[in-house]
């Protein structure tokens, strides 16, 4: 119902949104490709709350009593596991959807934050290694820049098998953000649109990975520990599958995790959220067993300490941070938003990071706009981002009596909704009902 | 030269072994049995000499070796060499050098589907036939057939060049047949002379990208 005229009542079917896009898709006889992650509203991390300490459990004090952050990943066959001070990791972005500039900011803000960071599609730069004390390679489909001297200067190996925006997708890096640099990196020509691949080249299905990742420790001295990550959908088998293939650590990414360029449909439309997929691939590892001993690291919407709290809670190791890193770097920042407004768009709701033409200079390749970075205070504004997400995490473990961040369980939550209840699998709130548990 | 019995020693041994080499070493490998992961990672100019059959991935992102399998090779041969060169003297199966940036793989045999895959700058040269989705989403360097291709060759391809001197059962989206120029003759004559199989190059036709697929057309959208 329109506010100035009350007459006007709005399709609950046919919003203004979906008007607009049937008629920008039949001006334009092209699908919507964007970047970002899932703007819908679905269950997430807000549905839950920690039921605090009182009379049958006792508080540790703030500021006062230890709450310890430090997480180990990668422990289970790699000679060199991963120590981070936090739980908070920085997800994989490419060099060529991000501006050399912020991936060297994030190198920066993760080692000031005693984190890690991750390379992307197209390969390992001078800059990320050499300002990033713990970096994570990715190994992809696409393997562009894919070099075995990378693998052997990374601190870890993330097999990618997917990703939480567009599980079954793979990519295209279009032509207006092929620099000289990034063509030279990726062996194709300048200018033209880079298709990143759906699946690895070299192997189909577990049996495969588990031979693909012997071949990788033995290019890497069994040093390194190897991550495998996917997109949040069939997750409980393919956990399950990611550690019988020998995966050191596990990375679940949720719809909500963000991309460079994707088909709005599939953004919106492929994959699970973040909430039931903790869950899920929580009960894998401890069917298995390995609970605790192949680490598990969520991603997609994570946003603040609380919900990295949650996550750990409901069984979690650790987390990763995409969308809200770039955020912290300046992302959608209100001092571009003339310019925002110039491009169609306002700061808040920019999500065209295909086009390379960011106000803020972050996805971008164009000199001009990537100058806008400072990859110095880029770098102090995502610690000091990653220093609040911890203390508020540590707030809340506090608030439950935990002496480490890992001891957050499930118990220490009940949900606000009964989908949420259904998805984490904790009660509803006021209740000891949990959908779908012991048959009810 | 070294003599690694794989009855008697681990892969992680053979291949610590092997990776520790210094130029010029020489090394024998014995009783393979279809193991994965051989010679993989090496990074100086030695020579291997490996007697038997292989599993997967074997001489995976191999640097400046030379590696001589005696017998076929399983999947993912030679995949990510970055330079050096293998040579398998039967057959090999899926995926044979995929990715690979740079190097020589001479496949005396035939090579199953996907040889070449996604290639970035290696060299490769089948004595025998190829498979279905041979250097799909190919890059650059070079593939040499000396027998038939199979279905969709060079699908998508972008800057590799195909020479096949058989048959071609069908051509992948966008790979279309291209001149054979004098710069082409020599390479190849270079390539077959470097894999010594004895072929004249005029038996050959060459096949590339028509550059149709570079930038996202709504037009070829049927191509799909």
């Amino acid at each position: 119902m329109s506010k100035d005229n009350p007459t006007l009542i709005e399709s609950a079917t046919f919003p203004r949104h979906v008007i607009a896009e049937i008629q920008r898709a039949a001006k334009t006889g092209i699908y919507d490709i964007r970047g970002f992650g899932a703007k819908r509203d679905i269950p997430t991390f807000d549905d839950l709350v920690f039921l605090g300490a009182s009379t049958s459990r006792y508080p540790l004090e703030g500021y006062r009593e230890k709450c310890t952050t430090e997480v180990v990943l990668g422990n289970r066959f790699a000679k060199n596991p991963i120590h981070l001070k936090t739980p908070v990791t920085i997800a994989g972005m490419s060099f060529g959807s991000l501006s050399a500039q912020a991936k060297e900011s994030l190198g920066r803000g993760a080692t000031l934050a005693g984190t890690s960071t991750t390379t992307g599609d197209g390969g390992m730069t001078p800059e990320e290694r050499g300002h990033s004390k713990t970096l994570i390679y990715q190994y992809l489909p696409s393997r562009y820049g894919m070099n075995p001297d990378d693998l052997r200067r990374a601190d870890a190996i993330e097999i990618v098998l997917g990703q939480g925006a567009k599980p079954g997708g793979g990519g295209m890096l279009l032509g207006q953000k092929i620099s000289p640099r990034v063509a030279e990196m990726r062996n194709l020509p300048e200018g033209i649109d880079q298709r990143s691949a759906c699946r690895h080249p070299d192997w189909t299905g577990p049996d495969d990975l588990e031979i693909k990742i012997q071949e990788l420790r033995e290019i890497t001295n069994w040093e390194k520990p190897i991550y495998v990550k996917v997109g949040a959908t069939r997750v409980f088998y393919d956990v399950t599958l990611a550690v019988k293939a020998g995966a050191d650590v596990v990375v679940v990414d949720g719809m909500q995790g963000g991309t460079a360029a994707t088909q709005d449909v599939f953004i919106e439309h492929v994959g699970i959220p973040t909430l039931p997929a903790v869950r899920m691939a929580v009960e894998a590892l401890q069917e298995m067993d390995m609970h605790r001993k192949v680490q598990l690291i969520v991603s997609g919407g994570i946003r603040s300490g609380a919900d990295v709290a949650k996550a750990l809670a409901l069984g979690a190791d650790a987390v990763s941070i995409g969308t809200a890193a770039l955020i912290a770097l300046g992302d959608q920042s209100p001092e571009f938003d003339d310019e925002y407004k110039a491009i169609g768009s306002a700061a808040g709701f920019w999500d065209d990071y295909q086009q390379g033409n960011d106000p803020a200079g972050i996805t971008t390749q164009d000199p001009e706009l990537a100058k806008r970075l400072d990859p110095i205070l880029g770098g102090r504004r995502l610690a000091n981002y990653i220093n609040v997400l911890t203390l508020e995490l540590q707030t809340l473990a506090r608030a439950c009596g935990k002496s480490h961040v890992h001891n957050l369980e499930p118990e220490d939550m009940v949900a606000l909704t009964m989908e949420a209840a259904a998805m984490a699998g904790v009660p509803l709130a006021g209740t000891s009902w949990i959908p779908g548990k012991n048959g009810m | 030269m070294a003599t690694i019995d794989l009855n008697k020693s681990t892969i992680r041994e053979l291949n610590e072994k092997l990776q520790g080499g210094s130029s010029g070493d020489k090394f024998i490998v014995n009783n393979t049995v279809g193991k994965h992961a051989l010679s993989v990672g090496l990074t100086e100019e030695v020579d291997v000499e490996i007697n038997g059959h292989v599993g997967y991935y074997c001489a995976g992102m191999n640097q400046e070796a030379s590696i001589k399998i005696n017998g076929n090779a399983g999947p993912g041969l030679a995949e990510n060499m970055m330079s050096g060169e293998v040579r398998v003297t039967g057959n090999a199966s899926q995926y044979a050098a995929a990715t690979a940036h740079g190097g020589l793989l001479v496949i005396e045999g035939d090579a199953s589907s996907r040889c070449g895959i996604s290639m970035k700058g290696v060299n490769i040269v089948v004595g025998g036939n190829i498979g279905h989705m041979s250097a799909f989403m190919a890059q650059s360097g070079s593939l040499v057939v000396c027998g038939d291709a199979g279905d969709a060759l060079g699908d998508s391809i972008y800057e590799t060049k195909i020479y096949v001197r058989g048959k071609v059962k069908s051509l992948g989206t966008d790979c279309v047949e291209k001149d054979m120029k004098k710069e082409h003759k020599e390479e190849l004559a270079k390539l077959l002379d470097k894999a010594q199989m004895n072929y004249a190059v005029d038996e050959f036709k060459r096949y590339g990208s028509a550059r149709k697929l570079y930038n996202f057309d709504i037009d070829q959208v049927d191509e799909y």
